[in-house]
């Protein structure tokens, strides 16, 4: 394993984590303040790649499993994931592989409008689907009803995958790492 | 040391080694999944909690930490209450009644290097497939070393920000979060470098000098 | 003794050091020069962080493109941002780090540490997170971590630059007291008033090596 793609892994999860500290950050047009944390799987997907991204977000979850309170409220341990909530933070790991996968394969010619529809895949598709079918295995709940009560959330993330997006476009015109 | 969510102490089960514990929580939650009987279930739960007090974690730390789950699990019980059954419910309640303080536990009682020790350990027969657990051990607690550098640089570039009239703007936030993150990576990564390799003498971090640039 | 034969270097074709004929062999050499004219580059051919294009570095008679390992073990490097180059969270696990693959015993790898701490009277933070300490604490820390793995020469680039006067004047001190070859990379001129040596670079070239005193004049002028 090359020491800078360790590196990354960890400075990447290290800024999942340190994002899970901040207090939430206002926006534009949305009333509300968003916790940026659910946008690290986007961001290191799409800036890391696959293979760096998923793992950062792998090494993310690990962190938390071993007791470090680095989820947004200061929540970790174990304890998060017997919660029934526990699959939409271990899709993260999912998702970011996925959107660093996507993103690789169309690296010399990503657009933002690709990169969108690569972060509503993986940030909203496989989460949501990973998150709600854990979330009705384990607590019962019928998968329609688990769907109504997570729903609300959308709309949120959608605005998350946009501004992910965004971002990691301007970083890639100033600082690319997939193909170097 | 004020790392991680652990609370020092001298208990039996502070003194559990690691890896006994982190087993007995598995064995824990597939035992509670197979039991329906609410009966068994509250058994269960009452177990735990002797095991709470027997470790001499406070009920308040507790309750802080398993707050926002609790009401989650609540939000679920009332749904299963009223589309399922009562009994259903309950059953619901119980079980993870049992297993978020049992899993909180857990991470209470236990160091955050013991538990990096132990995921060195249990990874080491990868080392066969070309994986090293020594880049794992490093990765982890690189990320633990970062993250209040990392929660600085942010604090930092929000107040820059603020000055210019920009705290709307996320672009503005994490463009340079993550370029001011990437050259880090490549000086860490240097240091890194410069004082030694990590892993044993030909290991797999000193083949990576070969396919650097 | 740390000797350059004929080395250039570019990076992606473009030149940044020209034909460096140099032979090392004072026991506290500094470096100056201009904002990219060429001092961290050359600093990091000295250990085999970057192989020369051209030309040959060898150190103690081992090359740095063959005997990289061996290289960074005879020397150290300091860098300039204490917080890129401390790794681990524990003041100790970081004084540790470096030493793991050498799978001391217990004992001695305790002894090592406490050695370490004593020189700039650390002790206390021994157990604290790295986090804690100030910016001068973290710089002692970060040349605690290359000197416990005994190097036989230290290259330290801008060391004091992110410092005040305080913690630059420890850092100073601390260097005073090394029996290591150091070659010091800095801006701060005042280092190297009772050094053995002072090379000055202008656009990837050596304009001047001498004696501290001609040498920094020498550069003064040219930066006026
Ligand atoms: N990895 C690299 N890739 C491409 N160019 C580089 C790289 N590192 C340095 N350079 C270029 O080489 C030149 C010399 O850089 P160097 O860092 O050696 O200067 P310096 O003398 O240390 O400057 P400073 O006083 O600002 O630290 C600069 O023009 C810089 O842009
Ligand atoms: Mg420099």
């Amino acid at each position: 394993m090359v020491v800078k793609h360790v590196v990354h892994i960890a400075l990447f999860a290290a800024i999942v984590a340190a994002l899970g500290l901040m207090p939430p950050i206002p926006l534009p047009v949305i009333p509300v303040p968003i916790t940026a944390q659910s946008m690290g799987a986007m961001l290191a997907g799409s800036i890391l790649g696959a293979r760096r991204g998923g793992l950062a977000l792998v090494v993310f979850i690990a962190l938390v499993m071993i007791g470090m309170p680095i989820l947004s409220g200061g929540r970790g341990g174990f304890g998060v994931f017997m919660g029934p909530t526990a699959g939409f933070i271990l899709s993260w790991a999912v998702a970011a592989f996925m959107i660093g996968h996507l993103t690789e394969r169309s690296w010399s010619r990503l657009t933002l409008a690709r990169l969108i529809a690569f972060n509503v895949l993986g940030g909203i598709v496989v989460v949501y689907g990973i998150g709600i079918a854990w979330l009705s295995l384990v607590s019962g709940v019928p998968i329609d009803k688990a769907l109504y009560g997570s729903a609300v959330f959308i709309p949120g993330d959608i605005v998350k995958c946009v501004l992910a997006s965004m971002i990691a476009m301007t970083v890639k015109r100033s600082y690319p790492v997939i193909r170097r | 040391m004020t790392l991680g969510l652990h609370l020092p102490g001298d208990s039996v089960i502070h003194r559990l080694p690691v890896g006994w514990k982190i087993g007995c929580l598995l064995l824990a939650s597939t035992g509670l999944f197979l039991v329906s009987d609410p009966a068994w279930l509250a058994l269960a739960l009452a177990g735990v909690a002797i095991l709470v007090i027997v470790a001499r974690i406070p009920p308040s730390v507790m309750a802080r930490q398993m707050a926002p789950a609790l009401v989650i699990l609540a939000i679920l019980v009332a749904v299963q209450a009223i589309f399922a059954s009562g009994r259903e419910a309950l059953e619901l309640g119980l079980r993870f009644g049992a297993l978020l303080p049992l899993a909180c536990l857990v991470t209470f009682t236990s160091r955050v290097s013991d538990m990096i020790e132990f995921i060195e350990r249990i990874t080491a027969p990868l080392a066969r497939i070309g994986f090293d657990p020594a880049a794992v051990a490093l990765a982890l607690t690189l990320a633990i070393r970062f993250i209040p550098v990392l929660f600085q640089l942010m604090t930092e570039i929000r107040d820059a920000q603020r000055a210019r009239g920009l705290e709307r703007s996320p672009l503005a936030f994490f463009a340079p979060l993550l370029i001011r993150t990437l050259k880090m990576a490549h000086e860490v990564s240097e240091a890194i470098e410069a004082r030694g390799d990590p892993a044993p003498p030909d290991g797999p971090a000193g083949r990576s000098r070969a396919n650097r640039k | 003794m740390i000797e350059l034969r004929d080395v250039s270097h570019a990076f992606d074709g473009r030149m940044i050091l020209h034909d460096v004929h140099l032979r090392l062999d004072q026991r506290r050499i500094g470096v100056v020069g201009a904002n990219g004219s060429g001092k961290s580059t050359f600093a990091r051919l000295l250990n085999g962080l970057l192989v020369p294009t051209q030309g040959r570095v060898l150190v103690d008679g081992l090359d740095t493109r063959t005997d990289g390992k061996a290289v960074r073990r005879a020397v150290g490097f300091v860098f300039q941002n204490p917080d890129s180059q401390i790794v681990f969270p524990i003041v100790s696990e970081d004084l540790a780090f470096g030493l793991k693959p050498l799978r001391l015993p217990r004992a001695e790898l305790d002894a090592r540490i406490d050695a370490a701490l004593r020189r700039y009277g650390m002790e206390r933070y021994r157990d604290h997170p790295c986090h804690h300490l100030s910016g001068g604490e973290k710089q002692l820390l970060a040349l605690s971590s290359v000197l416990i793995m005994e190097p036989r020469h230290v290259i330290l680039d801008e060391p004091t630059t992110l410092l005040d006067l305080r913690n630059r004047n420890r850092v100073v001190e601390a260097l005073g007291d090394l029996p290591q070859r150091i070659i010091v990379v800095s801006h701060d001129l005042d280092l190297f008033r009772d050094f053995d040596r002072v090379i000055v670079f202008d656009g990837g070239r050596i304009v001047a090596d001498d004696d501290p005193a001609p040498a920094l004049a020498h550069y003064v002028s040219l930066m006026s």
